[in-house]
């Protein structure tokens, strides 16, 4: 990141270009979603087009179609004017199409080589030679440093996320379309993410970013075209963009993406962008109700483990965790839940030690995970919501007695759940797996919150979720503390913890890096923690 | 003991595990690269039989060792093609596949040996040898002059069986084919993402499983036994998976975990020769111990591709 | 993406609000487990075609050769260690979990208690006596899984492997008993002393069938009711889905896995129980009935469901008593059996796959999901 970033404005296309990969009309219906309804795209050399939405609003599936990963049903794609079909990912990486997907299609068991040779073609041998001169050449283009015989897995996240950019570009791609790209990184990775898409920018590439994150397309975006429920709501050209702030563009975008919405339901605006920390000083009690003294947790298959954390969190306090996935996070909150044994050091819970007592013991004594795999972890898929809601008391009275499972007492258990947590499903008997995300995770919350919960561990919990269960997940946070039950809220969305939290801590590769008192400037400085954390191992 | 170390002893012992652990290196081999990719091949004691009784039947019909090995082969290769269209093409369960596979096996070549071979009871002769000049003349490791050999006096195919186990690790770390193979068993998805196809690489690295367990159960039917029999395989296809398991993706931990597995089912022969008597169910029982015993010490380091066994499903993680 | 993977009913009527009659519901998963049962009679019947064998008049051999005259009562005998070894399965497979060293567990606990029985016998009343052999032959089988048991709960190596070793060395110990310490000095066969024909299992009067019947029977009332009401039975149903989940729900998993094993040892120790003490009496070295692969596809084509896999074992049954005749008949192997339980589960493969199209009911294949590693990726 020595060289100057090259200026690019001069470098300026007229609308007369022919664009790069044009898609025209692209339709593409799955089950039950239009996913894409008449989707029009043009992607010029020289510019960064951010293509933004919430969840759900098809840039996943527009992505999938692009990369040919996924076949549209109506409309053309025409690559430099010619009309294309893009029937494989082979075709669309022969057409100049690179993608950088949101999960790492890195093999963690390869070298950084090895990754890169992958589905090159001409040779049967592998042509290590020239491969590291492509690897230096396309390095050199990016302005990033990268050693070709580390083993994948070693690689801090950013640095993965370069080598995926860099496979992208590997045989000459034109267009590269980076998914929610910034999802992963620290603000300065994002910073050098910035600078290494204005370089490619200056090579006449066609950049697209995929984001749901309004700053993000203002501050990156040359175009912006914005998408909801599968269709186009608004575009911004250039010389619309231009020259104006981000605070000029903001209520412009936030037309585009809400609508009409924007009158109904204006706190869902605020959710969106404003950072305004909500909740001021609370007079808490003293004593602390979780206690975790120089806390130790061995690393498993590539995690980072969890290396000596100091917490305290307090009755009907909201503590956040902040920090970029992967950094001992997941073995953090599962030490706490029991799921993982403790290497050293002591987790109290009202006073009690803690570390040797069993899931099991440690949900009666109302310490409650909600993990963030709600499908892989969360649920069993195969049963009915009606056993999902009693997961963790199986065995126990009323929902068994004497051995013997009693079906009217769960039964009657769940409609009461379903009624309470407004959940959307056929009925108690529904096997789980086919309800939504949304409202998997509303099971999940009225299971852990049910039974006088003292202390509860979210991990992500409005992780892919929708806006309008977002909002009803954060309010049950708040209002659950206003009653006493203490949260302790693990998220990588920063703007979530500054809505939430009393205090926020930065957990960096597996060590607390510091802890901040929400407030005005709170999130600055945690975003200085978080840079600092990663700084140390860079 | 002084007996147990005598020179005929020794050159029995290397022999003895030569004879026993080259169907093993065939059968783990082809199930190391399989497993490599991501296809884990409960049917190998299946493909292995088959391939003995075609490969005995082809040799015999023939007149032709070599054609029998090609046989059984082929036969192993085909049988392999089950596993790769419902499987590997398909998604279904591996296993319930695999035991399928195996019991129809054992099934169909009883049944057919019986209704070709049941009066006859053929054998084939003994396979000739081919002495490395010079080193078959060294003491132990030469073995020109007994009658087993020893390791410089074998028959072609094992030597060609060592071959293959050298092209089979270069492909592997040098070759693209390997690359792929490597990626489709770990992440199918990151293969998938660079434009190859993880079903076609899944298949070969299966149909070249299938053909190498059939040469294997070849071996065993035309060299080692020199006739088949019903159930002839007697296991060593699990004990290949196992081998296959323990080697860690490595083709040197398959030809040295063979040949140390080899000599664990020759044993009995060997101690013969040392003048120990002992019970052939011990005997019998002894390559199973090994696996368990080894299976306890080791067995956390055995190691498995990430995504063995599971279907690939474009678009699931 | 493992909710694809349909699953039985876990919990028959926990107030499913389906809105499938059930006369439908039930007629579909009927069909789709009898088809490949029919797929496999009718590709086992091109073989005997090719070998020159009449398969109408095979398979009616088959039948006649299992029911007529007196030949009913053996298969019906042959049901009992056929369903005891089913259930034992049950509790397995729908865990997740591959028992397939069936053979071995059976055959040592078939050989400790071969050699038991004529010390006990005369010392003590009859009853006692099998009262005792039955419990120790469940021990000793439920013994013999602990190794793979462990092995798979604590270093996560895979248990198809390592129970298919412990048969094999099981099989071998066996042997080695019945030639060794447990040899009838009588005898010049290598076999164990044999306690009186008039003295084996009682028998339910009126017929020659005895009372391991009964036992079997018994056993899969247990499983059904372990399996689909009971707190265990939904805890082996969970670590079969999703084992991530079981450890998040707070299911010890690895002292599960062992308790499953061991419960399914200690089913296939009483059928060679039964077995023995019911038919024969005594063992004889190399006896192997080999019942323990035949077993697993009825496993699955019952959907874990302990009473619904009668009727296949009873086919199962008839199958192994009148093969023998009719391949005898026939001149053909009498490994054509073997043939054909493969042609059932490669064909219920298939049909699965015709049914993930057609939603044709629920998945066989279900809880088995593998889980070879115990790695997890991070998504």
């Amino acid at each position: 990141m020595n060289e100057p970033i090259h200026n690019t404005t001069s470098r300026d296309h007229g609308p007369e270009t022919i664009p790069v990969v044009e898609l025209r009309g692209i339709t593409k219906a799955f089950p039950g979603v239009l996913a894409n309804d008449h989707i029009d795209l043009a992607l010029r050399g020289g510019e960064v087009h951010c293509l933004l939405g919430e969840n759900g609003a098809g840039k996943s599936t527009l992505m999938s179609i692009l990369s040919g990963m996924v076949q549209p049903d109506e409309g053309d794609i025409r690559v430099h004017g010619e009309p294309t079909r893009l029937a494989s990912p082979k075709r669309a990486i022969e057409m100049g199409i690179g993608m950088v997907y949101q999960h790492t299609t890195l093999v963690p068991t390869l070298t950084v080589l090895d990754n890169l040779m992958m589905g090159a073609l001409g040779t049967f041998r592998l042509d290590e030679a020239g491969s590291r001169a492509r690897l230096a050449e396309v390095a050199g283009m990016l302005g990033v440093d990268v050693d070709p015989d580390a083993e994948t897995a070693t690689l801090a996240l950013g640095q993965q996320q370069q080598i995926e950019i860099i496979k992208a570009l590997w045989r000459g791609s034109k267009v590269l379309i980076l998914d929610e790209p910034t999802s992963m990184l620290t603000p300065r990775g994002v910073e050098e993410l910035a600078r290494a898409l204005e370089r490619l920018k200056g090579h006449g590439m066609a950049v697209v970013l995929i984001t749901h994150k309004l700053h993000e397309a203002t501050s990156m975006g040359d175009r912006v075209t914005v998408l909801k429920q599968g269709r186009v709501v608004g575009r911004l050209e250039p010389d619309e963009l231009r020259g104006r702030s981000h605070d000029e563009l903001q209520p412009v975008i936030v037309a585009m993406m809400f609508g009409e919405q924007e009158e109904a339901e204006p706190e869902l605006v605020e959710l969106q962008e404003h950072v305004v920390p909500v909740r001021g000083a609370r007079e808490l009690p003293r004593e602390a109700l979780l206690e975790l003294v120089d806390v130790h947790v061995a690393p498993r298959g590539g995690e980072l483990g969890v290396r000596g954390v100091d917490l305290s969190v307090r009755p009907g306090e909201i503590l956040g965790i902040a920090g970029v996935d992967g950094n001992g996070q997941r073995e953090l909150a599962e030490a706490i839940a029991g799921q993982r044994h403790v290497s050293s050091g002591e987790i109290r819970f009202q006073s009690l030690h803690i570390d040797r007592l069993s899931v099991w013991q440690r949900e009666r004594m109302g310490l409650r995970y909600v993990s963030d795999d709600r499908m892989g972890e969360g649920t069993v898929a195969a049963l009915p919501v009606g056993l999902n809601l009693v997961l963790k008391r199986i065995g126990q009275a009323p929902f068994w007695r004497r051995g013997s499972i009693r079906h009217a007492e769960i039964e009657r258990n769940a409609r009461e759940k379903i009624e309470e947590f407004a959940i959307r499903t056929p009925g108690p008997g529904t096997r789980i797996g086919t309800l939504s995300g949304g409202n998997i995770q509303k099971v999940v919350l009225a299971r852990e919150l049910a039974h006088e919960p003292k202390l509860v561990v979210y991990n992500k919990p409005t992780y892919g979720l929708d806006i309008v269960t977002t909002r009803t997940v954060r309010e049950r946070i708040e209002a659950l503390a206003a009653e006493g039950v203490s949260a302790l809220v693990i998220s990588t969305d920063l703007d979530e913890l500054v809505a939430l939290c009393d205090r926020i801590a930065v957990i960096s590769r597996g060590r607390i890096a510091g802890i901040v008192e929400n407030g005005a400037g709170a999130a600055q400085r945690v975003g200085e923690l978080m840079v600092g954390g990663q700084a140390e191992v860079a | 003991m002084s007996d147990l170390l005598t020179t005929d002893v020794l050159t029995a012992l290397i022999a003895g595990g030569i004879l026993a652990g080259v169907p093993l290196l065939f059968a783990s081999l082809g199930e190391m690269v399989a497993e490599r990719a991501g296809v884990l091949n409960i049917g190998l004691e299946g493909y292995m039989l088959i391939g003995a009784y075609f490969g005995f039947l082809v040799a015999y019909h023939g007149g032709n060792t070599f054609l029998g090995f090609l046989g059984g082969a082929a036969a192993g290769a085909a049988v392999s093609l089950i596993m790769v269209a419902l499987c590997v093409q398909m998604g279904l369960d591996q296993i319930v596949v695999g035991i399928a596979i195996t019991l129809v096996a054992e099934g169909a070549t009883a049944l057919i040996f019986d209704a070709n071979f049941a009066e006859s009871r053929p054998t084939l002769g003994a396979t000739g040898r081919i002495d490395i000049p010079g080193l078959s003349q060294l003491p132990v490791v030469g073995g020109a002059d007994t009658s087993d050999g020893s390791i410089f006096s074998q028959p072609p195919i094992v030597y060609i069986g060592l071959i293959i186990v050298a092209l089979t690790a270069w492909t592997l770390r040098r070759t693209h084919w390997g690359l792929n193979i490597r990626a489709a068993g770990d992440k199918p998805s990151a293969l998938d993402a660079a434009g190859v196809s993880v079903v076609a690489t899944r298949a070969w690295a299966t149909i070249f499983c299938g053909a190498m367990a059939g040469l294997g159960g070849a071996y065993l039917s035309i060299t080692a036994a020199g006739l088949f029999e019903d159930f002839i395989t007697q296991g060593r296809g699990f004990i290949a998976i196992v081998l296959a398991m323990l080697a860690r993706g490595k083709a040197l931990w398959v030809l040295i975990g063979s040949f140390v597995f080899g000599i664990s089912l020759s044993i009995s022969d060997v101690l013969q020769i040392a003048g120990v008597d002992i019970s052939t169910d011990l005997v019998f029982m002894l390559p199973f111990v090994t696996v368990i015993v080894v299976l306890i010490l080791f067995g956390r380091r055995s190691y498995l591709p990430a995504a063995l066994a599971l279907p690939y499903v474009r678009g699931a993680r | 993406m493992s909710s694809e993977t349909t699953a039985p009913s876990v919990t028959p009527g926990a107030g499913e609000t389906a809105p499938v009659p059930a006369l439908g519901r039930f007629a579909e998963t009927a069909i789709r487990s009898l088809v490949p049962v029919l797929l496999a009679l009718v590709a086992g019947g091109l073989v005997l075609l090719a070998l020159g064998t009449n398969p109408i008049t095979f398979y009616a051999n088959v039948w006649s050769g299992g029911v007529d005259f007196t030949a009913w009562e053996d298969t019906i005998m042959r049901m009992a260690p056929l369903t005891l070894i089913a259930c034992g399965l049950i509790f397995v497979f729908k865990a997740g979990i591959w028992n397939l060293g069936i053979d071995g567990q059976f055959l040592l606990a078939g050989a400790v208690i071969a050699g038991l029985a004529p010390e006990l016998y005369g010392n003590m009343p009859d009853a006692l006596m099998f009262f005792i052999l039955f419990v120790v032959a469940g021990v000793v089988a439920s013994v013999w899984t602990i190794i793979p048991a462990m092995l798979r709960a604590y270093y996560g190596v895979n248990e198809i492997i390592t129970s298919l070793m412990t048969s094999f060395i099981g099989i071998n110990l066996a042997n080695i008993l019945i030639k060794g310490p447990f040899q009838d000095a009588a005898s010049n066969v290598p076999q164990t002393k044999a306690i009186p024909f008039t003295n084996l299992l009682p028998t339910i009067p009126g017929t020659r069938i005895h009372v391991g019947v009964i036992v079997a029977a018994l056993a899969a009332v247990a499983t059904w009711y372990a399996m689909s009401r009971t707190s265990f039975g939904l805890r082996l149903a969970i670590l079969g889905a999703n084992a991530r989940a079981a450890t998040h729900v707070g299911i010890p998993v690895a002292r599960l896995i062992i308790v499953s094993f061991m419960v399914s040892g200690l089913f296939i120790g009483l059928a060679a129980a039964s077995e023995i003490m019911g038919i024969w009496g005594y063992v004889r070295a190399d006896w192997n009935p080999a019942f323990g692969l035949l077993v697993v596809p009825l496993v699955f084509l019952a959907r874990f469901n302990a009473i619904a896999v009668i009727p296949f074992v009873a086919a199962l049954a008839l199958l192994t008593i009148g093969g023998d005749f009719a391949t005898q008949e026939a001149g053909i192997s009498n490994e054509f059996t073997l043939l054909l339980v493969g042609l059932v589960l490669l064909f219920m493969g298939v049909t699965e796959l015709l049914g993930r199209n057609r939603n044709l009911g629920a998945s066989y294949l279900q809880g088995i999901r593998r889980k070879v590693r115990v790695r997890e990726e991070t998504s």
